[in-house]
């Protein structure tokens, strides 16, 4: 899928600059920023996240709007899996049977 | 940030869908594509077609991007992880797609190592943390997601990681829009621009669209009302005789694009001189390729590689329904022998693709905006 996650970057990774973690409705994982890395957000900026990385920052209102679209299309459910399902702090989970197995995110 | 279950602005969706039909002219026929599978996937959810006037009609364009790979690309890639130190990693939407001998869930059910990665950075991940095998990440995607990949075969070369490739299918959505252009067999009036594509390649690569064709192209989002709205931006411009490139989705596209993300593309990624297209065939430039500089890190120039060509199952005709010639229930296997619990093929697999959307919501319309409330 190509629809986009909204997330807030709460925290930069004082280890390495290229990651952040975001919030997106309650659940928290980290993110690349490495795509942003002409504008780095800091922390308190809304981004859209997809696969693991975030691709452009957005205002806290188009962040609203983006995760409605989500919930209107059905999706928001498969995009909180997703983001759950970011391994970057479970360093050798297999990410296999921890959810169904929908996860359309290319 | 909170849920909110319903329909932005039903007031401005019903009179998007007035300006749609005092727009369209009755004397004419307008045919719109709408080239993400994301849009197609919100336009049968929201039955959006039922707000539009029978003379104004959505083809459903190649945007999805495992719907578009053929069946030789699934099967070299599984053929590869076929050894038993590899690890096969993809996203979740491939592991349902048919190869000639099974998808890759059917795979792992008779043992392969096949494991769903939610982002590239994770099955980097997988190969630091499993270094006796080889991981193999399946990358699909359009420009959406191959600078993802990119920044991943970077992390990977900077870390020298031995046991980590990709195998890259990533595809470019622009010569797929040139090849249906070329196409004898399709006249259009205008595009329904992708819209996350177009976060990262912005919206001057559509302007030949309308300078040499003289197509109009609007990138939009994906709620009803940003569809409508440029279905609407579209019909005044063929109204008026125009052909420009407009931007609906400024909330997240910007003119420009993310260039970080290009420049990482650039970098990792070369143009193949031709990648075949399920249902488009052979087209030229139209996909990406690992740089010989990343050569370690490519499963294919790294692996020997079979090159399976594979025709699609003769019956389905998955190829004209993603041309836009045949409508997902036009084709003979739709809803018998492929349905999205037994696809056949890739388009009834993804949430994307327009069999699968045609399949669950053209017929139970479970959310129906035309009957929303206009005040």
């Amino acid at each position: 899928m190509c629809l986009a996650i909204p997330g807030k970057i709460v925290e930069l990774d004082s280890q390495n600059a290229l990651h952040a973690v975001v919030d997106v409705v309650g659940v928290r994982r980290k993110v690349d920023l490495g795509l942003l890395q002409d504008e780095p957000p800091v922390p308190g900026d809304w981004v859209l996240i997809h696969v693991g990385f975030a691709m452009s920052k957005i205002s806290e209102a188009d962040a609203v709007d983006q995760m409605r679209t989500l919930t209107m299309l059905g999706e928001a459910d498969a995009a909180m899996e997703e983001v759950r399902g970011y391994g970057l702090e479970n360093d050798g989970q297999d990410s296999w049977g921890q959810g169904p197995q929908s996860g359309n995110r290319s | 940030m909170k849920f909110v279950d319903e329909f932005r602005a039903p007031e401005l969706i019903a009179k998007a869908g007035e300006e749609i039909r005092r727009l369209a002219d009755p004397a004419r026929h307008y045919r719109i594509m709408e080239v993400c599978g994301g849009h197609t996937h919100a336009i049968y959810r929201f039955g959006l077609k039922d707000l539009l006037p029978a003379n104004v009609e959505l083809i459903h364009g190649p945007g999805c991007p495992v719907c578009v790979l053929p069946m030789g690309r699934i099967d070299d890639g599984l053929s590869l992880a076929a050894n038993p130190d590899f690890i096969f990693a993809a996203f979740g939407d491939m592991m349902r797609v048919p190869g000639t001998h099974g998808s890759p869930l059917e795979y792992k059910a008779r043992g392969m190592d096949v494991r769903i990665v939610y982002s590239p950075a994770d099955a980097l991940k997988l190969a630091r943390t499993n270094p006796t095998k080889h991981v193999m990440f399946f990358a699909i995607g359009f420009e959406t997601t191959a600078p993802s990949t990119a920044l991943t075969l970077k992390r990977a070369k900077a870390e020298g990681l031995p046991n980590f490739s990709v195998f890259c299918n990533h595809v470019t959505i622009i010569p797929a829009i040139r090849a249906i252009l070329d196409s004898p067999d399709m006249r259009l009036d205008g595009f329904v621009g992708p819209g996350h594509v177009s976060t990262v390649i912005g919206c001057r690569p559509y302007d030949w669209i309308a300078m040499d064709e003289g197509k109009p192209v609007v990138v939009s989002g994906f709620e009803p009302l940003d569809i409508l709205q440029s279905i609407v931006m579209l019909l005044r411009q063929l109204r008026k005789g125009e052909a420009r490139v407009e931007n609906q989705y400024k909330r997240v596209v910007p003119w420009e694009g993310n260039r970080a993300a290009l420049r990482a593309m650039a970098e990792v990624f070369e143009l193949r001189p031709y990648f075949e297209w399920r249902g488009l065939g052979f087209i030229s430039q139209s996909a990406l390729k690992i740089r010989a500089s990343y050569a370690e890190w490519d499963a294919e120039q790294r692996f020997s590689v079979p090159g399976v060509r594979v025709t699609d199952p003769k019956a389905a005709q998955c190829g004209e329904v993603l041309k836009g010639v045949l409508k997902p229930a036009q084709c003979k296997l739709f809803g018998r022998e492929c349905t999205p619990e037994q696809p056949v093929g890739a388009l009834m697999v993804s949430s994307e693709g327009s069999c699968a959307a045609y399949y669950n919501y053209e017929h139970r319309k479970p959310v129906t905006i035309a009957n929303a409330p206009s005040n």
